[in-house]
């Protein structure tokens, strides 16, 4: 495996960990929003049991996946910045209303209502946004001839931008819906188990139509692309599986308390398919970054650094997993969280 | 010419935004842990209530840090990519650690606020230190990065093509060190005097010897004394600054002192307007000989004066006044501390006068001033470059066009953040003031588990 190529499997990496926790996080922040009436069902209070402690992780891995595409390719972080200058502005400035009023609504109770409103729907909107990095980089946007130029217009009257809009939407409700699920069966929450449950199985065949949707207009827009994911078709099959695994498991046996289905099942059979979708999409991509002009090789950074950044990502790895670990079992794992009483 | 201007004015209030919070990010920390030891130590609940209170300011103040600084970031590369790109290639290292340590404080402070109750004790110090030690450690490699863009090192440009990277000695370029102590410094000086400036108010507000105004005393006390102590300490750390200047960028103390003829001898000159045309700094006190004394330790060194670069690589001349208003500010918080401690501690007196407190109140936000200050005067002093004599901003600068709108956007944006956050910390402070935590944690010492 060449320099360039452990560098963009990194990247990939970070992508797919970000895409995770993100759809997690926003999607928690919209569903907060939803259920903020509904005091019976809990549904809000599980959501920010989940929200409250996560989102600062999960915005540091943003950070993360930035500073490692300009340290680990800056040929290709100077194009992506000068083409990325709209959209990526658009979503530094509702992350931050998000960020900030997420923390503001846990400590100004009277106007929680209001601030959650604004979490929520941001929430579902920077999704979609961050997604537009993809089509973008298919290149029928962007203008090579003066410069590097992106056409908004175009961008926003593609069918394949809003097919990737949709689909970023869609699976944020749809992963989040079955994390918290899951998450209201550990904590044995009855009634916020059967809400979330019941969404994830309205939202779940929705975000596949979107990902269908996908293909449909990449067919059109950015043939080379399409081309080449096809020649993994057999992969993106057991994708799919995957996802029918997860259905099949919502419907699986009930447990003694009554709850119907096994959401840890699903979360996992749904994250896989994630896994073998996106590494089918990554794969074609290559060797570019923005196609035609910026490939892995033109956009790599010096050898000598990259060799530097790999040592501190191997130590970094090491002193920060016990970290990690401790945090999922105090907030993911501990019984005391989990069922603490709501108030 | 003009997207350069408004690039820079956006990048500039984008920073400007961010590092008072980031500022008080590292400075409350060390403040809360001070506060957690003294209650190890006395057992006295009042300083367990201070963490408590703090780490709720701090908290909410990290609800702005945070998107801010992911702003920052991100921003740099929208706006500058030409400057990025070089980094990428040769300083990437800061930026990749600074992300652990973001990782370290954001994982640490879930856990100091969320999993309070379900911790050791021994346990909520370690993450409190490692919360301290993450900021810390965040607010040091960024100003790396800024530091190499000052005193670059670590690589070559042969054909205009960056060559034989050395990551390492890029990341210890001359200036890491004392440019980093200096930023880690005096946030400790705006983390203490910020709250001082609280508890200096809120004594004025309440009737002396009542259960409040001792409250508060302690308060002001600890942070007169940490506050003094880094003000002292920054002091020392910027005179070396200083000196790194006259090795490695001349003309940017030429600039802060108004200095056009390179001469031994060299006075400094104090206050005042440093005027291109008349060659001379107006209306500034003048110290004979104090410049090459500062400058080398001896009267004998040789100070570099403008002159001796061509006028277009000048930084703009109004940095003299910039650098004196931080200096400026330093000295004072160093006699405010002083003048505290001769009034408490020698001459016993039972309470400060109505204008020293006054004083105090003003401590913090001219402490936060001094950081502003500094940090324009650091990067508008190094103008017209962004990597020095390798990298003009021009060069560095996005070609997209279009940032009008979006710098309304970002200045909006920030307005929104600025005042809801002033709104957010009186609303909840209203609402739980001191009386209520204190009557709270003497009801029921089991909620503190530090007083086992
Ligand atoms: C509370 C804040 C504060 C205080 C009291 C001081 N400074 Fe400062 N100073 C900063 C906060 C700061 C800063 C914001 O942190 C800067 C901006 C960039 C940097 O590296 O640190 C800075 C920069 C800075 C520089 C420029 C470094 C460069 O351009 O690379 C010098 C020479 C000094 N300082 C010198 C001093 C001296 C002699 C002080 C005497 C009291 C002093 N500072 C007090
Ligand atoms: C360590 C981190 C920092 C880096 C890497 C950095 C880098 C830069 C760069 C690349 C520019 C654009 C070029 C220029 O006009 O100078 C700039 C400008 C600017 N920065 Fe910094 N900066 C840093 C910290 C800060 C901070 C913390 C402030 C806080 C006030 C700040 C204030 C400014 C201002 C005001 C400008 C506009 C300069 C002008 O108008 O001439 N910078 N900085
Ligand atoms: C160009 C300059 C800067 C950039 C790019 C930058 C970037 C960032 C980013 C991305 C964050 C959010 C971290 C997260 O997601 O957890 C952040 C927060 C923070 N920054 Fe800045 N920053 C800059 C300047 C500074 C300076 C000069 C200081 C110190 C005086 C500083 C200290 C901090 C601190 C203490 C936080 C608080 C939150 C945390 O550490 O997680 N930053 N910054």
């Amino acid at each position: 495996m060449t320099q360039s190529l452990i560098a963009i499997t990194i990247l990939w990496g970070f992508v797919f960990i970000y895409a995770v926790m993100a759809t997690m996080d926003f999607g928690a922040g919209f569903w907060s929003m939803i259920y903020i009436n509904h005091d019976k069902t809990k549904a809000t209070n599980i959501a920010n049991r989940y929200l409250s402690p996560t989102w600062e992780v999960t915005n540091t891995f943003i950070v993360a996946l930035v500073v490692a595409v300009y340290s680990m390719f800056p040929g290709a972080a100077y194009s992506l910045g000068t083409v990325l200058l709209v959209p990526g502005s658009l979503i530094l400035l509702l992350l931050a209303l998000r960020s900030a009023f997420l923390v503001f609504s846990h400590v100004a109770d009277d106007y929680r209502k209001p601030l959650t409103y604004v979490t929520g729907i941001t929430g579902l909107l920077i999704p979609g946004l961050l997604i537009s990095v993809l089509p973008i980089s298919h290149g029928p946007y962007i203008d090579f001839s003066d410069g590097q130029t992106l056409h908004l217009g175009k961008l926003f009257t593609s069918p394949h931008e809003y097919a990737f809009f949709g689909f970023a939407v869609a699976s944020t409700l749809f992963l989040s819906s079955l994390l918290l699920a899951d998450y209201s069966k550990a904590s044995k929450e009855f009634e916020a188990f059967k809400v979330y449950r019941r969404d994830a199985l309205i939202i779940g065949p929705i975000s596949v139509v979107m990902a269908f949707l996908i293909m449909f207009t990449m067919k059109n827009e950015a043939r080379w692309i399409y081309d080449r994911m096809m020649d993994d078709l057999p992969i993106l099959l057991v994708s799919l599986l995957g996802f029918l695994v997860a259905g099949g498991a919502l419907f699986l046996p009930t447990n003694k308390e009554g709850m119907k289905g096994m959401p840890r099942v699903a979360v996992i059979a749904v994250t896989f398919q994630y896994v073998l979708a996106s590494y089918v999409y990554g794969r074609a991509h290559l060797p570019y970054i923005i196609y035609p002009e910026v490939t892995i090789q033109s956009g790599f950074t010096d050898p000598n650094s990259f060799k530097a950044v790999f040592i501190t990502y191997i130590v970094g790895f090491i002193i920060l997993f016990p970290g990690f670990v401790y945090f999922w079992s105090l907030f993911m794992n501990d019984k005391r969280y989990l069922r603490q009483k709501s108030e | 010419m003009d997207e350069l201007v408004i690039a820079r004015s956006m990048f500039g209030i984008t920073m400007g935004f961010h590092i008072i919070f980031a500022t008080l990010g590292v400075g409350i920390p060390l403040m809360i842990l001070v506060a957690e030891i003294m209650f190890q130590r006395t057992n006295d609940l009042d300083y367990s209530v201070m963490a408590k209170r703090w780490t709720k300011a701090f908290a909410v103040l990290l609800g702005v840090g945070i998107p801010t600084g992911t702003i920052a970031g991100v921003q740099l590369s929208l706006l500058w990519p030409g400057f990025m790109e070089v980094i990428g290639r040769v300083m990437a290292l800061p930026f990749q650690i600074e992300i652990y340590a973001f990782f370290v404080e954001a994982l640490f402070m879930s856990i100091y606020v969320y999993a309070a109750s379900r911790i050791a004790p021994w346990m909520r110090i370690v993450s409190l230190v490692l919360v301290a030690i993450g900021g810390l450690a965040s607010a040091v490699l960024i100003t790396n990065v800024h530091a190499f863009e000052g005193t670059p090192a670590g690589f070559e440009i042969i054909n205009g093509q960056i060559t034989n990277v050395d990551p390492w000695k890029a990341f210890f370029n001359p200036s890491f060190f004392v440019t980093a102590g200096h930023v880690a410094l005096s946030a400790y000086v705006v983390g203490s005097f910020t709250i001082a400036t609280v508890s200096a108010f809120k004594m004025l507000r309440s009737s002396f010897g009542s259960r409040i105004y001792a409250f508060h005393r302690k308060s002001l006390m600890i942070c007169l004394l940490v506050g003094g102590v880094f003000a002292f300490l920054t002091a020392i750390n910027g005179h070396e600054s200083a000196q790194k200047l006259h090795e490695y960028q001349p003309e940017k103390l030429a600039a802060a002192e108004g200095l056009f003829e390179t001469q031994t001898h060299a006075p400094l000159s104090v206050g005042g307007f440093t005027d291109p045309v008349t060659q001379e700094v107006k209306w500034g006190i003048e110290i004979p000989w104090a410049l090459s004394f500062l400058a080398g330790n001896s009267f004998d060194t040789e100070v570099i004066g403008l002159n001796d670069f061509p006028e277009e690589y000048w930084p703009p001349l109004f940095v003299h006044t910039l650098f004196n208003a931080m200096v400026g500010i330093g000295s004072l918080l160093i006699l405010l501390s002083l003048v505290a401690y001769v009034w408490n501690k020698l001459l016993k007196k039972d309470r400060f006068p109505k204008w020293l407190m006054w004083a105090f109140v003003a401590g913090g936000p001219l402490s936060i001033m001094a950081i502003e200050f500094g940090w324009i005067f650091a990067c508008t002093g190094r103008q017209p470059w962004t990597i020095y004599r390798i990298l003009s901003t021009e060069d560095s600068v996005t070609t997209s066009g279009n940032l009008g709108t979006l710098f309304i956007l970002f200045v909006s944006v920030y307005a929104i953040l600025a005042v809801s956050v002033v709104l957010v910390l009186l609303y909840y402070f209203k609402r739980n003031p001191p009386e209520k935590d204190i009557t709270k944690a003497e009801a029921s010492h089991k909620d503190i588990p530090l007083s086992t």
